[in-house]
C-alpha cells in the first residue's frame, strides 16, 4: 500500500519484515502445528528491540511511537499471528500500563526486564463471569498490612503460563461496582499463584492461553498499579491500545491471505486459463485488497491519535472491528480461491483462516466494538443536537 | 583499525525487472531497492572485525549513488557502522566500473584505511569489476569471493578462503587489502530498532565530484552500454500423452517434425 512513511518507519518495517521472513518463517509452521510457544523467538525479538518498542530509552526501551509498533506487529502477523499475540499483549497492554500508571518503583523494577524480553508480560482481566463487562469481575484483593491477598480465577490469559510480569485486575471494594476494582503486578513465584487449565485452541496455536488461579496469593502493596479503585479506568484505557494491536494482527493475516490468494490464482489454470483471469476471482481480489487498505488506514489513524495523546476509544474500536472482519473475509475468500488444497494443512491459508477467527473474539468481541462505536457516535450527536 | 565497507543500492532480488521503453535502463517505479545482498556480508564482516580488534576501530560505509541511496546507507549505520561517505552527483547517472573505481580510490585515499570489504559483485549489472579496478588504482592486494576471513594477531595480514570451482583456495595477504565477500562468509545481522534510532545521529558525509577534486566523471569512456533488452520469452511447454510409450514417442516425433520443424 502506498503511504507516506518516514525513513525511520520504513527501516523499522523493513527489519520487522526481514526478521519475520527469515527467523520466524523458519519455525512458524512447525510451532503452530505442534502448539509450541517459542521462547527463542521472543528472546530474539527482545534483542532486536521489539519487546520494548514504546518504552523510553531510560528504561531500556527504544522510545518509538505506537505507530511504529503496529507497523512491526503487522509484519510479524503476516508470518505468524501467534507470535504477534504475546508481542502485542506485552507491548500494548503490559508495558504501556506500567509506563502510564506505574509508580517509579514499578517502572524501575519491571520495565528494563520487559523491554529486553528477559521478562514476558501477561494481562489478566477476563474471568468466568466477567469478560467485556469489567464491572462484573469477582477476584478479590484484600489489603492486609503491606500486602494484598488475592483470591479468584482468571481465564483465557494469553501467555499467562510463560509470563514473569502479570497485570491482574481484582476487586478491592465489594460495594462500588466500577470504582471498586484495582490493578496489580503479580509475579508467578508469589505464594498462592498457580497456572490452571491450558486451553486447546482452534488457531493461534503457537501462543498459550491459560487459566490462572489465585489462592491467598500475597502481593506486595507496592505492586498496586495506579491507585486503589483505578482498575476499571486502567483496564479500559489499556484496551484501546490493545485493540489497535489486534487490528494490526488482523491486517497482517488479511494481507497474508491476499498474498497467498494472488500467488495461487496466477499459477492455477482451469479451462485453459489462469483462474485469476476469471471475473469471479477478480471480484474477490479487489474486495479483499480494498478492505485491507481501508483497515490499515483506520489502524494508522487510531495509532497516530494515541501517539498524539488523544482519546481514541472510538477509532480503536472501529479499526479493530473492521480489520478483524477483513481478516476473516480475506482468509475465507483466499481459501475459496485455493479450492480443495486450501482446506489442507499443507497450505498457509488454512492456518490464516483459523487464526483470523480469534480476531473477532478477543480484546472485545465484534459485538462489543459495535456497542463502543455506537455509544461514542450517539454521544457526538447529543453534543451537537438540541435536547 | 580503519575499516571501510563499499555499498551499492540495487533492485530487490524478488523484484520483477522490466526494461524501460527507451532501452536505456530498467523501470524503477514500484520496485523496491535494497542493499546489494553481497554487500551485506561485507558490512557484517566489517562489524565483526571491528568488534574483534576493538580499540578505536571504526567502520565507514562508502557508497556511490543517487539521493535514494541514503536510506540504505542509514540501514548500514543502523546495523552498526560508525559513519559514511555518500558520493552523490547529478553527473553520475550510471557510473561504469572505471568511473566507480576511480572515485572509490580517491575516497579511500582521502579517508585512509587498513582494510576494505565489499560484495563479490552487485546483483544488478553483475560486472564484478569495481573492487578489482579500485585495488589496481591503489596498487594494493585484492582477494575476491571470500568465504572465510581471519585477521592475524598483529593485524598486519589476513588469511582467507576463496570459493573456487569445486573447493576453496586458502590465501594469505598483507594489509591494506580489498576483500570481496561471498555468501557463506557470515550471517548478516538485522538493523535492530535501537540501532535504527542511533543511526539517526550518525554522520553521512555527502560528496560531489567537485568535493573529491574531479571536474567531471573520471575514468569513463572505455566501454559504453548501447541498449538494454529483455530475454526472449520462453516457449510454451506441450505435454505428450498416450496410453503406450511407443505411441507417445510417435506423437513426439510428429510434433518435432511438423510443428517445431527441428527434425
Amino acid at each position: 500500500m502506498r503511504y507516506p512513511l518516514t525513513e525511520e518507519e520504513r527501516m523499522i518495517q523493513s527489519t520487522s519484515r526481514e526478521f519475520a521472513r527469515k527467523d520466524l518463517a523458519a519455525v512458524a509452521v512447525e510451532n503452530n502445528e505442534q502448539g509450541v510457544y517459542s521462547e527463542e523467538i521472543y528472546k530474539k525479538l527482545g534483542e532486536l528491540g521489539f519487546m520494548g518498542m514504546t518504552v523510553p530509552e531510560k528504561y531500556g526501551g527504544v522510545g518509538l511511537s505506537n505507530f511504529c509498533l503496529i507497523l512491526a506487529l503487522e509484519e510479524i502477523s503476516k508470518v505468524c499471528a501467534s507470535t504477534a499475540v504475546a508481542m502485542s499483549v506485552h507491548n500494548s497492554l503490559v508495558n504501556w500500563a506500567i509506563l502510564e500508571y506505574g509508580s517509579d518503583f514499578l517502572k524501575d523494577r519491571y520495565l528494563p526486564g520487559l523491554a529486553s524480553a528477559e521478562m514476558i508480560g501477561a494481562y489478566a482481566l477476563t474471568e468466568p463471569a466477567a469478560g467485556s463487562d469489567v464491572s462484573a469481575l469477582r477476584l478479590t484483593a484484600e489489603r492486609k498490612g503491606d500486602e494484598y491477598v488475592l483470591n479468584g480465577t482468571k481465564i483465557f490469559i494469553s501467555t499467562g503460563d510463560k509470563a514473569q510480569v502479570i497485570a491482574v485486575f481484582g476487586r478491592t471494594d465489594q460495594e462500588n461496582r466500577n470504582r471498586g476494582i484495582s490493578a496489580f503486578i503479580v509475579e508467578p513465584d508469589y505464594p498462592g499463584f498457580s497456572v490452571g487449565k491450558i486451553e486447546h485452541k482452534m488457531g493461534l496455536r503457537a501462543s498459550t492461553t491459560v487459566e490462572l488461579v489465585f489462592e491467598d496469593c500475597r502481593v506486595p502493596a507496592s505492586n498496586l498499579l495506579g491507585e486503589e479503585g483505578m482498575g476499571m479506568q486502567i483496564a479500559l484505557a489499556v484496551l484501546d491500545g490493545g485493540r489497535v494491536g489486534i487490528a494490526a494482527q488482523s491486517v497482517g493475516i488479511a494481507q497474508a491471505a491476499l498474498d497467498e490468494a494472488v500467488t495461487f490464482a496466477r499459477e492455477r489454470k482451469q479451462f485453459g486459463k489462469r483462474i485469476i483471469d476469471f471475473q469471479a476471482i477478480k471480484l474477490k481480489i479487489s474486495e479483499i485488497a480494498m478492505a485491507i487498505e481501508a483497515s490499515r488506514l483506520l489502524m494508522y489513524r487510531a495509532a497516530k491519535l494515541k501517539d498524539a495523546g488523544e482519546n481514541m476509544t472510538k477509532e480503536a474500536a472501529m479499526a479493530k472491528l473492521f480489520a478483524s472482519r477483513t481478516a476473516n473475509q480475506a482468509s475465507y475468500d483466499s481459501m475459496q480461491i485455493h479450492g480443495g488444497v486450501g482446506y489442507t494443512t499443507e497450505f498457509k491459508v488454512e492456518r490464516l483462516f483459523r487464526d483470523a477467527r480469534a480476531m473477532e473474539i478477543y480484546e472485545g468481541t465484534s459485538e462489543i466494538q459495535h456497542l463502543v462505536i455506537s455509544k461514542k457516535v450517539v454521544e457526538e450527536y447529543e453534543r451537537m443536537l438540541p435536547e | 583499525m580503519k575499516i571501510i565497507v563499499l555499498l551499492k543500492r540495487v533492485p530487490d532480488t524478488e523484484a520483477r525487472i522490466l526494461i524501460n521503453q527507451e532501452g536505456t535502463g530498467i523501470r524503477e517505479d514500484d520496485i523496491k531497492f535494497v542493499i546489494n545482498p553481497y554487500d551485506e556480508y561485507a558490512i557484517e564482516e566489517g562489524l565483526r572485525l571491528k568488534e574483534k580488534v576493538g580499540g578505536d576501530s571504526k567502520v565507514t560505509v562508502v557508497c556511490i549513488g543517487s539521493e535514494e541511496s541514503a536510506e540504505l546507507i542509514r540501514t548500514a549505520l543502523a546495523m552498526g557502522a560508525d559513519d559514511a561517505v555518500h558520493v552523490c552527483d547529478p553527473a553520475l547517472k550510471k557510473p561504469g566500473p572505471f568511473t566507480s573505481g576511480a572515485i572509490l580510490a580517491k575516497v579511500l585515499q582521502d579517508e585512509g584505511f587498513d582494510i576494505v570489504f565489499c560484495g563479490k559483485q552487485a546483483i544488478d549489472d553483475d560486472m564484478a569489476q569495481v573492487q578489482a579496478i579500485t585495488a589496481e588504482i591503489l596498487d594494493i592486494p585484492q582477494v575476491n569471493v571470500a568465504v572465510v576471513f581471519e585477521i592475524s594477531d598483529d593485524h598486519s595480514s589476513a588469511v582467507l578462503n576463496r570459493r573456487i570451482e569445486g573447493g576453496d583456495e586458502r590465501v594469505e595477504t598483507k594489509l591494506p587489502v580489498i576483500i570481496s565477500c561471498e555468501k557463506g562468509l557470515n550471517e548478516p545481522r538485522y538493523a535492530s530498532l535501537p540501532g535504527i534510532m542511533k543511526a539517526k545521529k550518525k554522520e553521512i558525509r555527502k560528496k560531489t565530484l567537485a568535493d573529491l577534486g574531479f571536474d567531471s566523471a573520471p575514468g569513463g569512456g572505455r566501454s559504453e552500454i548501447l541498449k538494454w533488452f529483455p530475454l526472449p520469452k520462453g516457449g510454451e511447454c506441450k505435454m505428450v500423452e498416450a496410453e503406450e510409450i511407443k505411441d507417445a514417442a510417435a506423437e513426439l516425433v510428429k510434433l518435432l517434425r511438423e510443428e517445431a520443424k527441428v527434425l
